[in-house]
């Protein structure tokens, strides 16, 4: 792309000329870039929102002052963003191999089942120490997650099924796995959720220690923050230092030289993309087991992974940079619950995805306005 | 349970694939992928059914989808074709897009009154025909027809027209289209906006005719992404992506109406004595999908098709490639 020759647009006396850019932009430029997309995404947001009879500005306030006001909220906000950063930590790992995962999903929910099954099934006694219950959580959920990003990625590099399309449809068939077992076998008296897990089948939470640190009280951020962050401090180092991690970057900008250098890409789209499950699967262990302490599809399958594909991308598939984007969005859905109408978080999203995308263009092409007539 | 009943109103919930199927296919025929298709159906879904409420004229509410999911559409192509960025990931913006913007207009108006649908209709003589007759040309709405029409006449467009040929060369082999002077870009936006009217009539066909209302986004209920399966099924040919999607129409009622009777085919009917099985049912067309990937991506590998080789890649003027 870089090689392009310049396009060429007359628009009145001056001439709008894009010229591929051949060197690296400065360090801030892409995070300038970023952020002046978000923000013409909000103003692009707030004018729909004006349009739809909604009042923009006390939507952003209400959002800025619902999710960051006190440090309770904040506390919330970080509940809202740990499945966020678990699931685009698990996108951004298939996208950097250019795999488009858009199952984080369904292998998150696929995780909660995983994790649920423990206490449900039951595999361990309700009596059995938090210790040995919350690996064994984590275990299942990853398997699961990882079994149902195996799927795709088998399918993938043996007959190139489009990962897009089978991730997508997993998806659905994982809300309706988790609908049959909520529905008909673990259904608490004809309810459409299981019993509530007992408290050593539960994340501790800052709120427990509120005897000993007072400041606690009424915090609900739970252990799988801590996850979600050693997680990314793990991704970080697999793929920016690690043999593993440079084969899987190098199949993504060049897969005919990673071919060539002797990387199997069929081994490495099976086992990305069960790497991939795996964390949105320990996400959505996190979530049941910290947050919605039973199993039940709708808080479940709220579209974490869906947010997950955004924030990857905002974060320039850079893992520790998704731990601050999803404390944004996680903002952004806590706050959005409350807004009118409902559809506006999931449309913001869509435009700051949009605007993102589009501004990628100044992060290739460098733009100069030039007099017609006047020699370059 | 009668199966041409069942078949008919396979073929009438197929015709809503059909649609978003034959526009994606000509859209990716022009070298563009568009993943927007979930998203404009449901902006077309929810434009026809407001109009059609606000107006009482279901036709005006039909054409208002198709404009707006055109327009939608335009998004992906000045990302993906004037600034060249990546086909899939536009795409997919386009669905939280088209998704969000639905579901902020469409607020409130599920619980709209009943509206005029569009009108069903049966053809004289060809509804006589046994079997074949009442599946297809008894009791159809309006837009079910259009989309027989529909499927011959895009075959014929890319297959025997100069425009076709054309279109064909763009998403094959675009700097040789550029040589001829074919305006690549201008074919590229063209395509995606046809792709993107007929997703939106294909949302249109839901709302006011197959099953009218408007439910937010269950209102699709991924029936987008299945449309882009069933391109790569189809291999880029409008027949057999009639056939995938009256298939998985039928497939759709099937799942629906079998769990109605006590008995079925003269045995004790499974799925009405355990309803929980339903759930099973409800993953039938989503793994489906996946089959019919699998073998659509096998055939393409035994009999050397592909997709049109320059799907997914941007046309930059004087650089070498394709």
């Amino acid at each position: 792309m870089a090689e392009s020759t310049s396009v060429q647009k007359r628009r009145g006396g001056f001439r709008i000329r894009l010229e591929p850019r051949l060197d690296e932009p400065a360090v801030w430029y892409p995070a300038a870039v970023s952020i002046s997309a978000i923000i013409f995404a909000l103003i692009l947001g707030g004018i729909v929102i004006e349009l739809a009879g909604g009042d923009a500005w006390k939507s952003y306030v209400h959002i800025a002052s619902a999710s960051f006001g006190d440090i309770g909220v904040l506390s919330d906000t970080i509940v809202k963003a740990t499945p966020i950063i678990l699931t685009s930590l698990a996108c951004s790992v298939a996208f950097r191999m250019k795999l488009w995962n858009i199952g984080a999903e369904g292998q998150f929910i696929m995780g909660a089942w995983g994790a649920s099954a423990i206490v449900l099934w039951p595999v361990l006694a309700p009596e059995t120490s938090r210790w040995i219950f919350i690996p064994m959580m984590i275990l299942v959920g990853m398997a699961a997650g990882a079994a149902w990003g195996f799927i795709p990625g088998y399918l993938k590099a043996k007959f190139n099924v489009n990962e897009i399309i089978s991730t997508l449809m997993l998806n659905y068939i994982a809300v309706s796995w988790v609908n049959f077992w909520v529905f008909a076998v673990w259904s608490e008296s004809g309810f459409q959720m299981s019993h509530k897990f007992a408290d050593n089948a539960a994340l501790p939470r800052l709120l427990d220690y509120a005897q000993t640190f007072p400041v606690f009280r009424g915090l609900t951020t739970h252990m799988g923050l801590v996850f979600g962050i050693i997680s990314a401090i793990i991704l970080w180092l697999v793929v920016y230092r690690s043999r593993w991690g440079y084969e899987i970057r190098l199949i993504g900008d060049n897969p005919n030289a990673a071919r060539y250098a002797g990387i199997s890409i069929t081994r490495n789209t099976i086992y990305v993309m069960m790497l991939s499950g795996a964390l949105a699967g320990i996400g959505g262990m996190s979530e049941v087991t910290g947050v919605v302490h039973r199993l039940q599809t709708s808080p479940i399958a709220a579209g974490y992974g869906f947010t997950g594909i955004i924030v990857a991308w905002l974060a320039k598939l850079n893992p520790l940079a998704i731990i601050f984007v999803s404390v944004l969005f996680g903002a952004l859905l806590l706050a959005g619950r409350e807004i009118q109408p409902s559809g506006v978080p999931k449309m913001i999203q869509g435009i700051i995805l949009v605007s993102l995308i589009a501004s990628d263009f100044l992060l290739r092409y460098r733009i100069r306005i030039v007099r017609t007539g006047v020699e370059e | 349970m009668d199966f041409i009943t069942i078949l008919q109103a396979g073929v009438a919930s197929g015709t809503v694939l059909l649609f978003a199927a034959l526009g994606e296919l000509l859209a990716e025929r022009a070298g563009v992928l568009n993943l927007g298709v979930e998203g404009m159906m449901l902006i077309g879904a929810m434009s026809a059914f407001s109009v059609a409420i606000a107006t009482g004229n279901p036709w005006l509410g039909v054409l208002v989808a198709m404009i707006f999911a055109g327009v939608i559409s335009q998004i992906h192509a000045y990302i993906v074709i004037t600034l060249q960025a990546d086909q899939v990931v536009s795409g997919l913006a386009l669905t939280f897009l088209g998704t969000g913007i639905s579901l902020v207009l469409g607020e409130g108006l599920s619980k709209s009154g009943t509206v005029s649908l569009m009108p069903s209709f049966s053809i004289p003589l060809l509804s006589q025909v046994p079997i074949l007759g009442p599946i297809f040309f008894r009791d159809q709405s309006v837009l079910v027809y259009i989309g027989y029409l529909l499927v011959p006449l895009t075959w014929y467009y890319i297959n025997r027209t100069r425009p076709g040929l054309h279109l064909r060369a763009v998403g094959e082999y675009p700097s040789a289209a550029d040589a001829l002077g074919i305006n690549v870009f201008r074919m590229r936006y063209l395509y995606v906006f046809v792709g993107g009217v007929l997703a939106g009539l294909g949302g249109a066909t839901i709302s006011l005719a197959i099953s009218p209302g408007w439910f937010s986004e269950l209102t699709t209920g991924g029936q987008g992404w299945i449309a882009v399966g069933l391109v790569i099924f189809a291999q880029w040919d409008p027949f057999r992506a009639a056939v995938g999607s009256y298939a998985f129409g039928a497939l759709r009622r099937l799942i629906l109406d079998i769990q109605g009777p006590t008995s079925l085919l003269g045995l004790r009917n499974p799925f009405y004595y355990n309803p929980y099985w339903g759930f099973f049912l409800q993953m039938l067309p989503y793994a489906f999908t996946v089959i019919v990937l699998v073998i659509g991506s096998r055939e393409a590998i035994r009999k050397r098709l592909g997709a049109p080789a320059a799907l997914g890649t941007p046309y930059v003027r004087g650089e070498r490639g394709l």
